[in-house]
Formats: structure tokens, C-alpha cells, sequence
């Protein structure tokens, strides 16, 4: 194992998002605020509660899951496909080092960035909303879990992709509807029940619903599901890079 | 001298059905500086990638300090550090950043003081802390440089690393590479200046259409080419040899008449046939060497693959 090779990736990819640390910062802050200006304060005053819990206070979860998975993806799909864009990869290539080791250093760098902004996004919510968290523990291990998979996922992206507007296609086409659709800013019981069952095909809400449990202790899936749902998630993304690490799909010619 | 890279029957299929390399063959000496000259799309850099380890080769064997590049290729591509001819750089990155991101990458632990020793010697230290992209096209190539050694590789490939560079930089690079053979790093490097593989390979291997079609020792191919002629103009035109010189081997041509010798042996019998030339009682009003070089035993090998192909 180069453990070196991890570290080198992994430093050399938080050094790109610390060269551009403000707009990382500053832009999750900015957004955030405009949804608790929308979401919360214009709708938040029509519905004055969900299950139990402020309206505002509600989509706190959601606000967070939205951001931190389309920024885990983008990140790791950005931060593979660059080198192949400028031609650095043959790099990776030549090294003595194993797909693996290549997967752990990116894609830990870019779950590293997606925690850090949902961190940020959740100090945020506390300047505009008052809640606790019930199970902070449970809370931080679901955001690092989902941190991690669509880390995963980004990165097949970044390696399928063979240019900028399918990077982009992805995550603008799947993951920001399945987002949104997935009880973002609603509880799936508030929805008709037709739409209920459509909405159970949808992966993303049993992550919401898990994440929002470890907030409030109210879920709309069992945790137990939830759990199930990212680990699946989890192991498909995961079966996908070993495949692509034993063909050299679309990395090496 | 034993074997450092040992390349056995390498094939190279590209995914359009492109043959770029059949059934190359090739032993690299351990230390030796080797030069690879060929037309363009000959596969020089389809032969260097694939040792390296950027494309996978389509059949036949590579092992490099004794370590197959395939099943051992952790041992293998540590010994290894590759230029590629293709200026590949992040460019918003400081330079010494991206010099410690290679080194860490080859799994070697951090060590600030040689690779100031490589950015000093590449004349690159008073650069280190900036940012590629604001490079001269020179320095980036000798970015590329430092980050192929920066984990200390005992084989490096530098695919044209001389290509754009100016003359003054070139011979800059020329005594980098002196160096490094000094230290006992191997080398092998493609150039389109064959200049540049007289000046500075032990050996020098041919390629065109994906085939080898000679590797000699520079001294022997320079020898077995090395044939020079002298050219004697003379005031008036003759219409035979003198009796005299017909111990030389002479042709007229044109308004003079041509030597040629062997520059390799003792006595090139220049002196004595000036001086019987004088008794013959010829008149010069000049004399012209002219060598063989390697560009046109190069030209030549070339054209006899291409006419036959
Ligand atoms: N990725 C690729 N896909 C298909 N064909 C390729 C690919 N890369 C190279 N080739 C072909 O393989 C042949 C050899 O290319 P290569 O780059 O090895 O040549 P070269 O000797 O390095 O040439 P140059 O002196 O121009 O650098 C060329 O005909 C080229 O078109
Ligand atoms: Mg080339």
C-alpha cells in the first residue's frame, strides 16, 4: 500500500480547494440564506409546522443533503476529470501506485470539501432557525456516509466523462431532481399517496429521511431502511470502480 | 553490461485497429545513454508510454530492473521516471508543490533538500513558488523534467525533451543529462535533432512504422558511415587522372576531382596526395571536406522502410 501516494493526492487535491477557499465558503452561505429567505421565512409563515417540527427548522436537513451531494459529486468528478482534461493523468498512470490508492486519495479529498460546506451550511441554519440535534452521533456518520458515496459516484462520472458538458450532465440531470423530489423541503406523507409510492423508488429519500431522523427522531422510512439504502448505494458505486480499476475503462488505452 | 529494461516481442493494438508498434524488441543497457530517432508517428512515444505504464501493451513482455512492468509494477515503475512530450501541467499550482506531489506519488517519503538540489540543477530554485501557468514554454518543460526525477529514478525517459527549447538551454540539458548518466541513471530519449543524439547517446536505435530497424553503438554506426571526402577544385578542368595518382582513390567531378578516405584509419593520405597532386602539376584553388552524418544514414534507413513498406 503507498500510503505516500494517498497523502501527496489527497494534499495536492485540498490544495486546490483551499486556493479557492472564499468562493467555497462564501457561496453555500449565500445559497443557504436565500432558501431560509424563501423556504423558510415566505413559506415557512403559511406551514407552521412539520410532524412536529418548525418549518424552518425542517428543511435544515434537506438544505444540507442538497448541497453536500451535489457538491460531493461535482468535486470528485471535477477533481479526476481535470488531470485527463490537461493531460496530468499520465502521472497517476505511471506511478507505482493501484487504482485503489488513486480512488482513496480523491475521493476522500472531495468528501472532505462536501463535509466541510454541509458543516458550514448547518452553522449557518443555526443564525436563522433554533433546533437541537437528537442524535449527533448518528448525524455526523450519515453525513460522512453520504459525503463518501456520491464522492464515489462523482468519481465515475469524472472518469466516464469525455468532456465538460457531460461532467455536468450528471449531476444536473439525475442528481438535482432526485434531490429536490426526495423530500428536501416536504415530508413524503404531505404527498398524495400515488406520489408516495412513485417517491419510494427514489434513493435519495431514504437518505434525507435518515439524515432528517438523526435531527428531529422523526423519519419518514425506518432508519433501518435508510441505513440499507445508502449501503447499497454505497456498494454499487464501490463495485463500479473495481470494475473499471480491472479494465482500465476509459483511464488507460 | 547487464539489461535494465528488457523489451521482448511488443505489440501495440490502439482501439481504431492501428498497428503502432509490431513485435518491437529492445535491451536497454544499464547507465548507457540511448537515443531513439524516428519520423513522426514512427511510435516512439507509443513505445515509451508502454513501458511506462500509460498504455497497456497489446502483447509481449517489459521488465525493468528485473521486475516484470505488469505483474510487479510497483517494483517496476519506481525505478522509473517519464517527460513526456507533451507539456502536462496543472497550471494553477506552485511549482514546487507539483515537484513534491510526484515525489510523494512514487511513494517516496518528503525530502525538501534534494529536490531544491533538482530545481537548482534544472535551474528552476528561483521559481519555485510560482505558479505554473506563468512559465516560459522552456521552464515548463523543465517543470516536467524535475518532477521525473524528483523520486530519484534510476531509468528516465524524456520523450523530445529538447523540442522548442533554445540552443543555449538545449546544451543546458545536454549537461543535466551528463550528469545523470554520471550519477548512473539510465536514459532514453527520442529527439528529432539528431544533433543532439550525436552529441549526447552512447547508442542509437532506429524507428519507423512501429518497427526497430537498428540499434547500434554511436562510435560503430558513425565508423561504418564515417566515410569523408575531400573535394579539390581545380583551376583548369581535366579529362583523366594523372598517371601519378592512380594510386588514389579519385573520381572527377566537375571542374575537380573527389577523395575519399576512411576518417577512422591512421593516415588518410590527405598530405601525400596534396603534395603529388603539386607534381602532377595541378593547380587547386580549393579544398572541401564533407562527412556523412548521422541525419543522412538516418534519411537513408528511413526511406529503404518506407520504399519497402
Ligand atoms: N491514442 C491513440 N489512438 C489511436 N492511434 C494512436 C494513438 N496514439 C498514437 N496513435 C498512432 O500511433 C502511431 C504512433 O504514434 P506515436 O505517438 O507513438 O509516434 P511518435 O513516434 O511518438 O511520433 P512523434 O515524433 O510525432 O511524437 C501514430 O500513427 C499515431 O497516429
Ligand atoms: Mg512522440
Amino acid at each position: 500500500m503507498n500510503f505516500q501516494a494517498i497523502k501527496s493526492i489527497y494534499i495536492f487535491e485540498m490544495a486546490r480547494f483551499f486556493r479557492t477557499l472564499m468562493q467555497s465558503f462564501i457561496s453555500p452561505v449565500i445559497s443557504t440564506s436565500l432558501y431560509f429567505v424563501v423556504f423558510g421565512t415566505a413559506i415557512g409563515s403559511r406551514i407552521e409546522s412539520v410532524e412536529g417540527v418548525g418549518y424552518g427548522a425542517f428543511i435544515v436537513p434537506g438544505l444540507i443533503m442538497l448541497s453536500v451531494m451535489t457538491q460531493a459529486t461535482s468535486n470528485a468528478s471535477f477533481g479526476i476529470y481535470f488531470p485527463k482534461f490537461i493531460g496530468t493523468i499520465y502521472e497517476l498512470l505511471s506511478a507505482p501506485v493501484s487504482f485503489f490508492e488513486i480512488t482513496v486519495g480523491y475521493v476522500g479529498a472531495a468528501a472532505t470539501k462536501a463535509m466541510f460546506i454541509g458543516i458550514v451550511i448547518l452553522a449557518t441554519s443555526f443564525l436563522f432557525v433554533d433546533f437541537t440535534i437528537e442524535h449527533p452521533i448518528a448525524m455526523i456518520a450519515f453525513l460522512t456516509l453520504t459525503c463518501l458515496s456520491f464522492s464515489l459516484l462523482g468519481f465515475i462520472i469524472g472518469i466516464w466523462a469525455g468532456n465538460f458538458e457531460q461532467l455536468q450532465l450528471i449531476p444536473l440531470l439525475i442528481i438535482t431532481p432526485l434531490v429536490f423530489l426526495g423530500g428536501s423541503f416536504y415530508s413524503v406523507s404531505m404527498l398524495p399517496p400515488i406520489w408516495q409510492t412513485i417517491t419510494m423508488f427514489n434513493p435519495v429519500v431514504y437518505l434525507i429521511s435518515g439524515f432528517r431522523w438523526s435531527f428531529f427522531g422523526t423519519a419518514d422510512v425506518p432508519i433501518g431502511l435508510s441505513l440499507f439504502a445508502i449501503g447499497v448505494f454505497t456498494c454499487i458505486c464501490l463495485g463500479i470502480i473495481a470494475w473499471i480499476f480491472r479494465t482500465g475503462w476509459r483511464i488507460r488505452q | 553490461m547487464s539489461n535494465i529494461v528488457e523489451v521482448r516481442s511488443l505489440t501495440k493494438t490502439y482501439d481504431g485497429g492501428f498497428e503502432a508498434l509490431k513485435s518491437v524488441d529492445l535491451d536497454i543497457k544499464q547507465g548507457e545513454i540511448i537515443a531513439l530517432l524516428g519520423p513522426n508517428g514512427a511510435g516512439k512515444t507509443t513505445l515509451i508510454s508502454s513501458i511506462c505504464g500509460i498504455t497497456r501493451a497489446t502483447s509481449g513482455t517489459i521488465s525493468i530492473g528485473g521486475h516484470d512492468s505488469v505483474t510487479a509494477f510497483r517494483a517496476a515503475r519506481n525505478l522509473v521516471g517519464l517527460v513526456p512530450q507533451e507539456i502536462n501541467l496543472e497550471p494553477f499550482e506552485k511549482v514546487i508543490n507539483t515537484v513534491r506531489f510526484s515525489r510523494g506519488l512514487f511513494g517516496k517519503a518528503p525530502n525538501d533538500s534534494y529536490l531544491e538540489a533538482v530545481l537548482k540543477s534544472l535551474s528552476l530554485w528561483d521559481k519555485k513558488d510560482a505558479k505554473v501557468m506563468t512559465l516560459s514554454g522552456g521552464m515548463k518543460r523543465r517543470v516536467l523534467i524535475a518532477k521525473a526525477l524528483a523520486h530519484e529514478p534510476r531509468v528516465l525517459f524524456l520523450d523530445e525533451p529538447t523540442a522548442g527549447v533554445d540552443v543555449e538551454l538545449r546544451k543546458d540539458m545536454w549537461d543535466v543529462v551528463a550528469q545523470l548518466k554520471e550519477d548512473g541513471v539510465t536514459i532514453i530519449l527520442t529527439t528529432h535533432y539528431i544533433e543532439e543524439a550525436e552529441a549526447i547517446a552512447d547508442r542509437i536505435g532506429v524507428i519507423a512504422k512501429g518497427e526497430i530497424l537498428l540499434v547500434e553503438d554511436k562510435a560503430d554506426l558513425m565508423t561504418r558511415m564515417g566515410q569523408k571526402t575531400l573535394k579539390v577544385d581545380l583551376a583548369e578542368p581535366i579529362a583523366e587522372i594523372p598517371k601519378g595518382l592512380s594510386d588514389y582513390d579519385l573520381t572527377i567531378e566537375g571542374e575537380g576531382l573527389l577523395y575519399s578516405y576512411d576518417t577512422t584509419t591512421e593516415r588518410t593520405g590527405i598530405t601525400s596526395l596534396l603534395a603529388d597532386l603539386q607534381k602532377a602539376g595541378l593547380k587547386m584553388t580549393d579544398l572541401q571536406t564533407r562527412q556523412s552524418s548521422l541525419e543522412e544514414i538516418f534519411v537513408s534507413l528511413v526511406a529503404e522502410k518506407e520504399g519497402g513498406a
